[in-house]
């Protein structure tokens, strides 16, 4: 055994438990004779394991609903109404603006990546929470308008739903595709839970009311100028019409 | 064989500790593997395996990461100023050991570079290939790194000790 058999390298490795036994044993046969090196070695063995200890806490952590919403899969092509694969068309179509980076990672053309249905699928993840229901509470409105209006890079108002029964909760920030997407959620007095859900619309194209149904939870969605919207809620059609109109009014006001 | 989605979410709590660890509070730290799980749904369906899905994921974090650290640090800045500090006391509140807090404090002081090297294996236990994956550098450079962050973590960490040592004289 001479001295060059033995690289800094090699050293790591032993640290990271990284090597095969014969050059494990070779590293421990180098190390018996140049204490400095054992010396090294131990401090670095040392660093690993405070390093886990100080944030394995952190995997024990329960993993917040927002992170779990964004892992949300997307679903399969096939196997849902017409209804709303038509919806969803719609919503590539509008949400095209989001094209660039799609390209950029040649990302198959996948209409999956809609407003709609990740609308849809957070309007069921949140209304069932109590606790976490919102991120930000409705007694601060100014701060969540301030917020959510810096986060999408234009300002939102919140729609006002108090005449038709329905208080704001609060509200919380998606992402949606990466595009930063707000959601309100509001509530009536029989705890009745609608959300709407506004993204940024690069895009011209304004579009009119349309109507989507999933797993029975409808959603109005439409586009204006500056947003999209998608109401969503478990009310049926005709109520979520009355609702969507008001939102619509609500924000043109 | 266990779906990609499936995958993805049992790395969450991986992401969010090396965000964590790298330096961003909880708040911060969350919105960046948020941002970074957004990133990786929409082009779960083009992702091949030819890497492990944990090398992927702490790609696109790091990217993000790096990204940040370079241009825009107030982008995180959402909260106000009231919800900060209560997270800082939480974690002034827990309890860790000695060695724990000079090691989480020595961290601080090392280049960003090194810094998600020695994380990368030390705490997440990367291979040296995935971690020159992940930083999008040579394995030479990884190893160098590594050898240079931990040199440092350990005079940081021999000085902190020796000025506790004379105090307690």
């Amino acid at each position: 055994m001479t001295v060059s058999d033995v690289t800094e390298d090699d050293l790591h490795a032993y640290v990271d438990g990284a090597l095969a036994a014969a050059d494990q044993a070779r590293v421990e046969a180098w190390l018996a004779e140049h204490p400095d090196d054992a010396a090294r070695l131990a401090a670095y063995g040392e660093q690993n394991a405070a390093l886990r200890e100080c944030f394995a806490p952190v995997l024990d952590e329960p993993v917040p609903g927002d992170l779990l919403a964004a892992a949300m899969p997307a679903p399969a092509p096939d196997g849902r109404s017409i209804w709303f694969r038509i919806a969803a068309a719609i919503a590539f179509l509008v949400i095209g603006g989001a094209g660039g980076w799609v390209a950029r990672d040649q990302w198959v053309a996948h209409p999956d990546a809609d407003v709609a249905e990740f609308a849809l699928n957070a309007h069921t993840v949140y209304i069932a929470e109590k606790r976490h229901a919102v991120e930000v509470q409705a007694a601060e409105e100014a701060h969540l308008v301030r917020w959510l209006s810096k986060r999408l890079g234009k300002t939102i108002k919140t729609p006002d739903l108090i005449g038709l029964g329905y208080r704001l909760v609060g509200g919380r920030l998606l992402p949606d595709g990466g595009r930063p997407t707000a959601q309100f959620m509001y509530e009536n007095e029989e705890g009745v839970r609608l959300t709407v859900y506004v993204q940024r619309n690069d895009q011209v194209t304004e579009t009119a009311f349309r109507f989507i149904d999933h797993k029975g939870v409808s959603a109005f969605y439409w586009v204006d100028e500056y947003f999209a919207y998608v109401l969503a809620g478990a009310v049926g059609r005709e109520g979520l019409l009355d609702v969507a109109k008001e939102v619509h009014q609500s924000l043109a006001r | 064989m266990i779906s990609k989605e499936r995958q993805v979410i049992d790395e969450i709590p991986h992401l969010r500790r090396y965000a964590r660890a790298l330096g961003y509070d909880k708040t911060s730290a969350d919105d960046l593997v948020q941002e970074c799980l957004a990133r990786a749904m929409g082009r779960l369906h083009a992702w091949q395996p030819t890497g492990t899905m944990r090398s992927w994921l702490f790609t696109i974090l790091h990217n993000l990461h790096v990204n940040l650290h370079r241009v825009d640090k107030d982008v995180f800045d959402i909260y106000p100023d009231s919800y900060l500090a209560e997270r800082k006391a939480a974690q002034a509140d827990s309890h860790t050991g000695l060695l724990v807090r000079d090691v989480n404090a020595a961290l601080a002081q090392i280049s960003d570079e090194q810094r998600s090297t020695i994380l990368l294996i030390g705490l997440e236990g990367l291979t040296y290939a995935e971690a020159a994956t992940v930083t999008g550098v040579p394995v030479g450079t990884v190893m160098s790194r590594l050898a240079r962050g931990r040199e440092k973590l350990r005079e940081i960490m021999d000085q902190d000790a020796e000025q506790t040592l004379r105090r307690a004289r």
